[in-house]
Order: C-alpha cells, then sequence, then structure tokens
C-alpha cells in the first residue's frame, strides 16, 4: 500500500506533471483546456496526469459547467518536506563519521 | 574547516583537510565505508548491484538497495538507492563529487532522482529538482 509521501513523490517525478503543478501553483486555478493549451499534449494525456496529481492529494478539482477546474494544493507538499529534513539530518550525520573516520586514517 | 547544508536542494558540502586520493578510499572501500555509513557489499564497479544495511526500525527494514551509476576515481561516485518494494518503493540517485583546493577537498554529496525511469538523473545537467526545490521553497513560504 503505498503511502501518501510515495504517491507525492512518484506523482512529481514526472517532468510533465511537475510542469503542470508548478502552472497551477504560480497562477492558480485553471481548466483542463487551458492546463492542456498550455502542456502542448493532448486532453486525455493532460487528465491522466491530474489524476495522478488528485491521488497525491497536490491538485483539487471542480466541475463548473463544461469546465473542470484544476488548483494546486501546495500543503500537501508536507510529506516531500519531511523527507528533506530527515535525510538531511542522515547525511549531515553520515558526514560527522566521515571526518572522524578520516582523522583516524591518518594515525 | 567550513560546513554548508541545504537540505532543501538535499545538497550537503564540505571542505576537508585531506587530498581526494583519501576521502575517495573512504568512500569506495566496503570496510571503510561500514565505518562511517553502513554495513554493505560495495564494490566500485559501473552496474555492481550491493546493499547498505542498517538495523530495522518502525516503517524501514534497514535495507538500501543500491546499483553503481559512474565510478570516476578520485571524482565522482554515484549509486541509486532504492528503499523498499522495487515495485512501489523509493528510488533516488546519489552523487559524490570531490574537487581539489588548495587546503584539501570540497566534498559534495547530492541526493535526488526519484523514479527508476530517471536514474540518468545523476548526470545532472537538464535536471528539473534543482529548480522544483527552489520553487518549492517559495510555495512553502506561501503556505506558512
Amino acid at each position: 500500500m503505498p503511502t501518501l509521501a510515495d504517491r507525492v513523490f512518484k506523482a512529481l517525478a514526472d517532468p510533465t506533471r511537475r510542469s503542470i503543478f508548478e502552472g497551477l501553483t504560480r497562477d492558480g486555478e485553471q481548466t483542463v483546456h487551458a492546463l492542456t493549451r498550455r502542456a502542448g499534449i493532448s486532453q486525455p494525456a493532460v487528465s491522466k496526469h491530474l489524476t495522478v496529481l488528485k491521488r497525491a492529494r497536490l491538485v483539487r478539482h471542480r466541475r463548473a459547467g463544461r469546465e473542470t477546474h484544476y488548483r494546486a494544493q501546495p500543503d500537501s507538499l508536507a510529506p516531500m518536506a519531511d523527507w528533506l529534513n530527515h535525510y538531511g539530518a542522515f547525511w549531515r550525520d553520515r558526514f560527522d563519521q566521515l571526518e572522524s573516520l578520516l582523522k583516524r586514517m591518518e594515525k | 574547516m567550513t560546513h554548508t547544508a541545504t537540505s532543501r536542494s538535499l545538497v550537503i558540502e564540505r571542505e576537508m583537510p585531506q587530498p581526494p586520493e583519501k576521502i575517495w578510499r573512504a568512500l569506495t572501500e566496503g570496510p571503510l565505508l561500514e565505518q562511517w555509513m553502513m554495513k554493505n557489499d560495495f564494490e566500485p564497479v559501473v552496474g555492481h548491484k550491493f546493499q547498505f544495511r542498517a538495523d530495522p526500525m518502525p516503517n524501514w527494514n534497514g535495507m538500501v538497495d543500491c546499483e553503481v551509476l559512474a565510478v570516476d576515481p578520485y571524482e565522482r561516485l554515484s549509486y541509486n538507492w532504492g528503499v523498499g518494494d522495487p515495485a512501489s518503493g523509493l528510488q533516488w540517485v546519489v552523487l559524490w563529487t570531490l574537487t581539489p583546493t588548495a587546503g584539501g577537498t570540497h566534498v559534495r554529496m547530492e541526493q535526488s532522482g526519484f523514479g527508476p525511469d530517471q536514474q540518468a538523473a545523476y548526470q545532472g545537467a537538464n535536471y528539473g529538482w534543482q529548480k522544483f526545490f527552489g520553487n518549492l521553497e517559495r510555495v512553502m513560504k506561501g503556505v506558512n
């Protein structure tokens, strides 16, 4: 069962999805049509990407008439920020241990 | 010695007084690597598959599945870093870069590249994660 963090990372591992998500955080809510024009790929392809982003809770949608509008949910990036903090601490600790090993190797 | 770490972009850099040759040994000789990283069966050979093994903890069995991606002696070492089931788990790329300086070596570690389809990320050049993390920081600031 993939965790929400897995979904967030996998959703954003794709450059097209990253660009769609960035566009939504930068410019606010947009219709699927507008997103398709900007992405330069077919509408079904854009919809597929939006579904992946939606499962990761990175975007939300609402219907208005015949149009579906999407907007970014930037606070769902929290698992990514947690990951950065976690691994940041991990590597700093490893660097400390590497430094003390290098000192021991000099003796 | 300087110590800079930009955790948002997962790049950790330090200046160390030892020459690159010595640091390279610590990065690539299994028994030395074990002393500061984890137990391992690492070999500095491109394509070699190996594991880092730590004590299991909640939500992690302690295993990291890796494959060597690049070996340029004394300069550059890269391996991917897989945690969890290969199908549903996460894949990263770890890149070590050693640059000789007047007083020793500039050591840089970058962890990036999510997804097995993006292992070419270790080449770094036109890969968008650095930019993305920069933007992420801006987005997170906007949230708070």
